[in-house]
């Protein structure tokens, strides 16, 4: 089954064009790294399928429906980044708002969406953080807070913008594991990714994009030096010492 | 009720209703769109005086919503233009702000508005301007209209407070569950022209900027929760329409312009005492930090 199906997308900021030409099928039970190099338009690409960022053309079709019908089906991770993490808060409530789609208007959160938050949160191994404020959190803890408030969301296709930037080695790990298990369940998961080094370990599809799609496919078959180089343009060197084939060095 | 008891109630109600919607202005990083909305209100009023030749209560709370929303909209639509937020924001509230000037000097002649009068306030003379009403009797116009719009506030605020939080903090988010984060947003804009209008009476299109933002940028200072938050900076609110009554009574001078100082007085306090940011919180225990 295809959960995304994306036709000749195009999207730009202000008067310049970042994303053209980008078409594309995502198989539904898939874990898909999106890698290319900075300003390749990765995050515009998934604020554009969700409907965040304005398209100039194209057409963007998720488990064969329009956007609106299939929302509560999608999940969004957006880059840690890209909230104000001094907000009055804490890690529970942030987690809960995963859920407000689901709760619907003029209700409030119930015992029952709390506790399936504190799951979600024992799930990322956060459970003791639970009222801590969230400017009080690591990067890592906060981003784990994040993954939480995706999985309360019981989404069947996952959109996470750099879910692994600047956090620890062990949240890392517990991401990772927790995009696996998702995958285990069938469910369809996309994830932007800046580090070459663990793409082939991580992921099992990988689509090379920078501005339009450079390849597309099985992590083994797309993810070669050719085409990583061809990603990348002249701003990547090949390099073979001691760490083996397909290490990568940034110039 | 009593000439002072009217004019405490009315100031009050202007802390309480600004300190809440304040709150949001503050999370929502829009503290400059206060300035903007306090005075393009005025030009909504002042077409709203034209169109019907009154200055009572509903005819100023549409003009200012439409105000507001206008301010709010054009400001949006030259962003989205290419011209930075902050200088379409200049552009936009100074532009409206200056045609509602020339509108009352060259429409509105020697009716009861004039440009002091609308940047200042007047609270003192509130209690003149009565309206009677069922049960109470007399109660002035300005402080019934403060009345209705503190309710209608509070109300909007915790029908829609899951609305209002997850827009604020995460609009990305909020947009992507199918929240309508454009709606709340004119929704809110709406509710900041309607507020500052109707404490346009008691304190003017000035003071009211100090009245929006001050109170909630103290309770910041103070809680890490949304909802203390919200209380506390209604009640900093509260209080400073106290202080600056009684210190204008005091020193003889201007209610609004002392209540105004009384949020600046609330805020220094709290920079200096609050327990997690204030400045001797961080003096007294300097080796303890927080778990990063």
């Amino acid at each position: 089954m295809v959960a995304l199906s994306v036709k000749d997308l195009a999207a730009a900021y202000r008067k310049n064009v970042v994303l053209h030409d980008v078409s594309f099928e995502i198989k539904a039970g898939t874990l898909t790294g999106i890698v290319g190099p900075n300003g390749a338009g990765k995050s515009t690409l998934i604020k554009s399928l969700l409907g965040l960022h304005p398209i100039l053309s194209g057409s963007v079709s998720f488990f064969g429906s329009p956007l609106e019908k299939v929302k509560k089906r999608i999940g969004y991770v957006p880059q840690r980044g890209s909230v104000d993490w001094d907000f009055p808060t804490d890690a529970l409530d942030v987690v809960t708002m995963g859920l407000y789609g689901q709760i619907g208007w003029l209700k409030w959160p119930s015992k029952r969406h709390r506790q399936k938050a504190l799951e979600a949160l024992d799930k990322m191994g956060m459970a003791d953080y639970a009222q801590r404020q969230i400017s009080q959190l690591s990067g890592g803890q906060q981003q784990r807070v994040f993954l939480a408030r995706a999985l309360v969301q019981d989404a069947d296709l996952y959109f996470m913008d750099e879910p692994l930037a600047g956090v620890d080695a062990a949240t890392e790990k517990a991401i990772m594991i927790t995009l696996q298990e998702l995958k285990a369940k069938g469910k369809t998961v996309l994830v932007v990714h800046h580090d070459l080094e663990t793409v082939e370990d991580y992921f099992d599809h990988v689509l090379l994009l920078n501005r339009t799609v450079i390849a597309h496919g099985k992590t083994e078959e797309v993810f070669t030096p050719e085409l990583i180089a061809k990603t990348y343009g002249g701003r990547l060197k090949l390099t073979k010492e001691g760490m083996g084939y397909g290490h990568l060095v940034k110039q | 009720m009593s000439y002072t008891a009217w004019i405490l109630l009315t100031a009050s109600l202007v802390g309480l209703t600004c300190g809440l919607v304040g709150t949001l202005l503050i999370l929502r990083r829009m503290a400059m769109m206060a300035d903007a909305i306090s005075h393009t209100v005025l030009l909504g009023i002042v077409i709203a005086f034209l169109a019907t030749r009154s200055l009572h209560g509903i005819h100023m709370l549409v003009g200012a919503a439409l105000a507001g929303l206008l301010t709010a909209f054009l400001v949006q639509w030259l962003h989205a233009r290419g011209v930075r937020e902050d200088a379409s924001m200049g552009v936009v509230f100074t532009t409206l702000f200056a045609i509602g000037v020339i509108l009352i000097a060259t429409q509105v002649g020697n009716a009861h508005l004039d440009v002091e009068h609308a940047l200042m306030g007047e609270i003192i003379f509130i209690p003149f301007n009565v309206t009677q009403l069922p049960v109470v009797g007399e109660v002035p116009l300005a402080t019934l209209t403060l009345l209705i719009v503190t309710i209608l506030v509070i109300a909007l605020i915790l029908l829609f407070y899951k609305e209002w939080k997850i827009t604020s903090f995460d609009p990305a988010l909020a947009a992507s569950l199918g929240i309508p984060v454009g709606l709340m947003h004119y929704l809110f804009m709406t509710m900041v022209s309607v507020t500052a209008v109707a404490s346009f009476d008691a304190v003017g299109a000035i003071m009211v900027v100090a009245m929006l933002i001050t109170p909630a940028a103290a309770a910041y200072l103070w809680t890490d929760q949304l909802r203390i938050m919200f209380v506390l900076s209604g009640l900093f609110g509260v209080l400073a329409a106290f202080i600056g009554y009684y210190t204008a009574v005091w020193l003889d001078t201007s209610v609004s312009g002392s209540m105004a100082f009384a949020t600046g007085l609330i805020f220094l306090v709290s920079i200096l005492l609050s327990p997690k940011y204030g400045l001797l919180g961080k003096r007294l225990r300097p080796a303890q930090g927080e778990v990063k």
